[in-house]
């Protein structure tokens, strides 16, 4: 009963306090309530966790009158909201999105008031150790985020005073889109996580275009379009799932679909698969997560770490059971997942290289590293899934760490691109620390995201995908390439720069600091997690009776070692950075510069300032190309999925003709 | 944990010896690059030399952080060369490697000097070209000794370079790389090349740059010890023939230095992934195949 | 035993010259007369550098260059001036830019003279300024524990400068023995 309780507080006090800074339209009342929101929810996800925790996975809220009743108003707002959908696309003169919508609602709501009654639900929402991990992301690194929003959106107003101020919508966005994600992470029922699906499609799209100007409209309806063809995606698995097969929970089509070769199991996770692809953000749909980067830095945030993308993904690995790659030549759901997820790790890496614009590469990297977890999840493998949440974990809170120290540095020095944080350290040393512990941790081991990647490789060579270990091998080298030259950038220690970390608000300071001890804490306790938290529930869903030894990549005494690296690696630069007492001289500028390291002589006997530039390689890596060869790559991938299951189609067609 | 006394004897030699057996490697390579160039060349002993005199001269730094980082990547070099010998995960060590890699970078990047820039640069980029044949050279051992364990691998694993000729002729091709020598010394250069000044290491001086001198014979030893892995089958015959290997790798890396001029980056880092991709993906390729029609164990 | 004999690291500058100095300093990296053997190599880099090879004269425009790289370079440290034109200015001597010999700008240890001076002579003049390193380093050791012995005192004196002079094996038109106590000016 708690367990219900706290899981309505979870989905509705978000949306309650979203309302409430709907209509509370100044910044003293608006601060209150965020920050009382924020830490109200992520209590709430805390408590949730701590009773959940090492529970069997539990199914709540039975069938019955209440849920049916739930069904009908969620069914009642997907109408609304699809009509929502077709006026803003037509008022925009973008029709696409209109037809889409009209495509998938009439549908979803065709088969709901016809054939919905035939499928018995029991479980609507379900609870396990993954949805719980994920509340947790949503719960904190989500409500992290709020707080933050709360003074970057003063200084936002600050520096874009041609933007009309939206503040109200955007705090009511961000509530009600923590609202939706825990909605999908503990729904069971397919049509209700639809349901809430929906909700972040739409509520991205608003917090994309939030300036309104032609580019935000612009980007924002490109995330529209993208996502609404999953969407569709996921109406048509539903109404195949729940006509054909009378399921609609997801629990009941992992159990029953493992091992099931009847085809339409396949059609189903392929177009689900399709789905969490989209949101995802995979190539070919990687550019409506680029585009994201005009709206205000904190959605970036949301979108990258704890929402959005990775309902996507967490729908993917959620299947992972059902995914798996038989043959070099096996062309099933697995296939395209896994295969998907490697050209986009390898070639947003690529992309990422030549970008120097913080948030583009941060965008890129977050692309790159979702197609890795759903490459690890496309293998359905347990290792791999180990893998691919261990991903996700990480990946959050660095992720969110980076972007917001971003967002700082660009309201303190005044622009967001990576060139011009040279010697950060020496203007705002403590933001810098900030964003070298969030780098590190993407990319160096012994940090979490390279424990995963390593699960990672491990599984994809256990599972002997050729294909995927050359596309990971290459990629990962690049990935070491951008994040060191930035890494670089930011430790350059350039003398006689001004410190200006005053400036910066203290609930920023607050977020920041949060994130960062964060992602010490999970880097230290992982192995803690992979055992309480991981084990158990990939026994479940795997088939049980999995030891450490046999499901995962990393035996303990690895994740040993790897702990007292960390732990070494923190405590190394505490005791002995900057503590040198030598002499300090000037650098060797071939005898040029005279005693300070900002100038040399030039020719004429002036003086010209010293300017360092990174490498980009637009010549080898360049961004266009990669999208272009993405694009074609996983559209062919694309095809081969579509044409297979146009050949089950047609022998059920054939099946269904011999019988009668 | 399994603690063999083969393993703990192992690490503790590398900790105690790997220093002298790679400076003594490097003083035979000078010496060897001087006879081949018609020069009588320095005595064996001069790496040690030159060590004892970085560590003679005044302390000087261009910056608080600039140390801090060449004394991590000297003690995570040898971390990770102790793991190795230990007989631990190659991947763990792979990456590990990486790291104290990184730390030099940064600790060139952190000067913000012009030629330790460029050299940073460059760095990172060789580390870009030799990364993939790495990581396949640890997947290619895997597949064909069933673990990623160095002891294991070592002690009774099947001869791994009867199935692995195209990665280690691609391992070949990036130690060159790895060693620092031509055509790939962009980083940094032993020589007269001094269009970068020293690259990475122009702003290193005295006990720091001895650091990186004592971190860099370390990782010699230990990138050999890689090569070492092809022959090991757990015979003590095999054991000879593969340091004997390594010895002739080393020699061949020294003739390469010296028949070949400095390319250029864009060179380093099209060939070696190109070789990384014929060499080490066909041979990850073949032995899958050789693995789906079950013609080899595990 | 300091080992700062054994592997002396040099750096090598070119003032205002005719080059001909410059091309004798590197025919001493070569085969021919291949100085690692001494454990000498040529790093271009004042702060991996032990010893200082100046060639040519100073003038107004290099100035802060010579003395830039000379602050540059860590204790213990030799300033070997090479060719008439550095140890005296030479025949650009009396240019209007030309200032004089190094020793005009910083000390300097040994004097090569020669027109361009033999590579016989500057390694000669090398070897000089390893005994000079010696002597500079045992000082330095000496300072060390005496700021450690008496911790308030003021530093010891600095070791005087020992100018050596060298005359190259042919005396040339300005080789031959100088006046150690009056170098540069007012010879010519």
């Amino acid at each position: 009963m708690t367990s219900i309780i706290t899981i309505l507080i979870l989905i509705l006090f978000p949306f309650l306090i979203s309302l409430i800074l709907l209509v509370a339209k100044t910044d003293a009342l608006r601060g209150p309530v965020v920050y009382i929101g924020a830490a109200v929810t992520a209590a709430a996800a805390i408590f949730f966790a701590a009773i959940s925790f090492g529970k069997e996975p539990a199914a709540l809220v039975a069938g019955g009158r209440i849920s049916e009743i739930i069904s009908y108003a969620m069914m009642g707002i997907e109408a609304l909201l699809a009509l929502l959908i077709i006026w803003l696309g037509i008022k925009y003169k973008k029709y696409l999105a209109s037809i889409l919508a009209l495509l998938q609602c009439p549908l979803l709501l065709w088969f709901e008031l016809k054939h919905g009654h035939d499928v018995e639900v029991s479980h609507n929402l379900v609870v396990d150790n993954f949805s719980v991990i994920m509340v947790l992301i949503i719960g904190i690194i989500g409500t992290l985020i709020c707080v933050y929003a709360v003074s970057y959106m003063k200084d936002f107003r600050h520096h874009h005073a041609d933007v009309q101020d939206r503040s109200p919508f955007f705090f009511f966005l961000m509530f009600a889109f923590l609202s939706a994600m825990f909605g999908i992470v503990l729904s069971n029922n397919l049509v209700w996580m639809y349901f809430f699906w929906e909700i972040t499609t739409l509520c991205s799209f608003f917090l994309i275009g939030y300036t309104k100007t032609p580019e935000a409209i612009k980007n924002s309806f490109r995330a529209l379009i993208m996502n609404l063809l999953g969407g569709l995606a996921f109406v048509i698995a539903i109404v195949v799932l729940g006509y054909f097969a009378k399921i609609l929970e997801l629990d009941f089509l992992i159990k029953n679909g493992v091992g099931d070769t009847s085809g339409l199991v396949i059609i189903v996770v392929t177009l689900l698969c399709f789905a969490g692809i989209t949101k995802a953000a995979q190539m070919p749909f990687n550019s409506w997560l680029l585009g994201a980067m005009v709206a205000p830095t904190p959605t970036s945030a949301l979108l990258h770490s704890s929402t959005m993308v990775k309902a996507g993904v967490f729908l993917i690995v959620k299947l992972s059971p059902l995914l798996g790659v038989g043959s070099i030549l096996d062309i099933s759901p697995g296939f395209m997942v896994v295969m998907v997820g490697a050209i986009t790790f390898l070639l947003a890496s690529f992309s990422a290289v030549s970008q120097s614009n913080a948030k583009r590469v941060l965008a890129y990297s977050t692309i790159a590293n979702l197609g890795l977890i759903i490459a690890c999840a496309g293998l359905g493998t347990p290792e791999g899934a180990w893998a691919a949440i261990m991903l996700i974990l990480f990946h959050a809170v660095t992720k969110s760490l980076l972007f917001l120290s971003v967002g700082t540095a660009e309201h303190n020095i005044g622009s967001r691109d990576i060139e011009d944080m040279d010697g950060l350290f020496g203007r705002l040393p403590r933001l810098a620390t900030l964003m070298i512990i969030g780098i590190a941790a993407m990319f160096l081991a012994p940090f979490g995201m390279l424990i995963s990647k390593w699960a990672a490789l491990q599984s994809f060579v256990d599972d002997s995908n050729v294909w995927a270990i050359l596309l990971i091998c290459f990629g990962s080298a690049v990935t070491l390439f951008y994040w060191g030259k930035w890494l670089g950038k930011l430790s350059g220690i350039v003398a006689n720069r001004q410190n200006t970390q005053d400036r910066i608000h203290r609930g920023e300071w607050f977020a920041l600091g949060c994130h960062a001890f964060l992602v010490i804490a999970i880097s230290l306790g992982f192995p803690f997690i992979s055992d309480k938290v991981l084990l158990p529930y990939l026994s479940g869903v795997f088939g049980g009776g999995l030891t450490q030894e046999q499901s995962l990549a990393l035996s303990s005494d690895n994740m040993f070692i790897l702990v007292v690296l960390v732990a070494l690696i923190i405590v190394l630069p505490l005791m002995f950075y900057g503590r040198t007492r030598k002499r300090i001289v000037p650098l060797y500028m071939a005898g040029a510069n005279e005693g300070d390291n900002l100038t040399f002589r030039g020719a004429m006997d002036r003086d010209v300032p010293v300017s360092l530039r990174n490498w980009y390689m637009e010549g080898i890596f360049k961004e266009k190309l990669m999208n272009k060869i993405g694009i074609i790559t996983t559209c062919i991938i694309f095809a081969m999925s579509l044409t297979y299951i146009a050949s089950l189609v047609t022998y059920f067609i054939k099946m269904a003709g011999g019988e009668a | 944990m399994e603690f063999s006394i083969f393993s703990v004897i192992s690490a503790v030699l590398y900790l105690l010896l790997g220093p002298f057996i790679g400076g003594l490697l490097a003083g035979i390579d000078r010496k060897i690059t001087a006879r081949m160039q018609g020069r009588f060349g320095p005595p064996i002993l001069q790496p040690f030399y030159d060590v004892g005199k970085l560590l003679e001269k005044e302390a000087v730094t261009v910056n608080k952080g600039q140390d801090f980082y060449v004394m991590a990547c000297l003690i995570f070099m040898i971390i990770t060369g102790t793991l190795f010998f230990f007989g631990e995960n190659l991947l763990l060590v792979i990456f590990m490697l990486t790291t104290s890699a990184l730390f030099l970078v940064i600790g060139a990047f952190s000067s913000a000097s012009p030629y330790s820039q460029i050299g940073a640069e460059r760095e990172l980029l060789q580390m870009m070209s030799y990364e993939p044949m790495v990581l396949l050279m640890a997947v290619g051992l895997y597949m064909v000794n069933g673990t990623f364990r160095v002891s294991e691998i070592v002690s009774h694993g099947p001869l791994s370079l009867k199935l692995l000729i195209g990665i280690f002729i691609g391992y070949l091709f990036i130690l060159t790389i790895k060693f620092r020598k031509s055509p790939f010394d962009l980083s940094l250069s032993h020589h007269a090349h001094q269009e970068l000044v020293a690259g990475l290491k122009t702003e290193f001086s005295g006990r720091t740059l001895a650091a990186l001198e004592v971190a860099h014979w370390y990782e010699n030893v230990f990138l050999l010890g890689f090569l070492f892995l092809f022959f090991a089958n757990g015979t003590w015959y095999m054991a000879v023939i593969g340091v004997v290997v390594c010895l002739i790798a080393y020699f061949l890396e020294i003739f390469i230095d010296n028949v070949y001029a400095r390319m250029k980056w864009q060179f380093t880092l099209k060939s070696s992934w190109l070789v990384t991709l014929v060499f080490g993906g066909v041979n990850v390729l073949m032995l899958y195949f050789l693995k789906a029609f079950s013609l080899i164990g595990n | 035993m300091s080992y700062i004999t054994k592997s002396p690291w040099v750096i090598h500058y070119d003032g205002s010259s005719c080059n001909g100095c410059d091309i004798e300093v590197l025919a001493c990296l070569t085969p021919m007369y291949d100085v690692e053997r001494f454990g000498i190599i040529n790093t271009g880099n004042p702060k991996h550098a032990d010893v200082f090879l100046v060639t040519g004269s100073i003038n107004e425009q290099n100035i802060s260059v010579v003395k830039q790289i000379y602050e540059q370079m860590p204790e213990p440290k030799v300033v070997v001036a090479i060719g008439i034109c550095a140890t005296s200015g030479g025949v650009f001597r009396e240019c209007y830019n030309i200032k004089g010999g190094v020793d005009t700008v910083i000390p300097v240890d040994v004097y090569v003279p020669g027109c361009a001076a033999r590579p016989e002579a500057i390694i000669d003049g090398v070897v000089k300024g390893l005994g000079v390193l010696a002597e500079k380093k045992a000082a330095m050791k000496e300072k060390a524990i005496a700021v450690l012995d008496t911790e308030a005192e003021a530093p010891a004196p600095e070791p005087p400068i020992e100018i050596q002079v060298y005359g190259s094996t042919e005396p040339r038109e300005h080789g031959g023995a100088h006046d150690a106590s009056t170098p540069g000016k007012g010879e010519a």
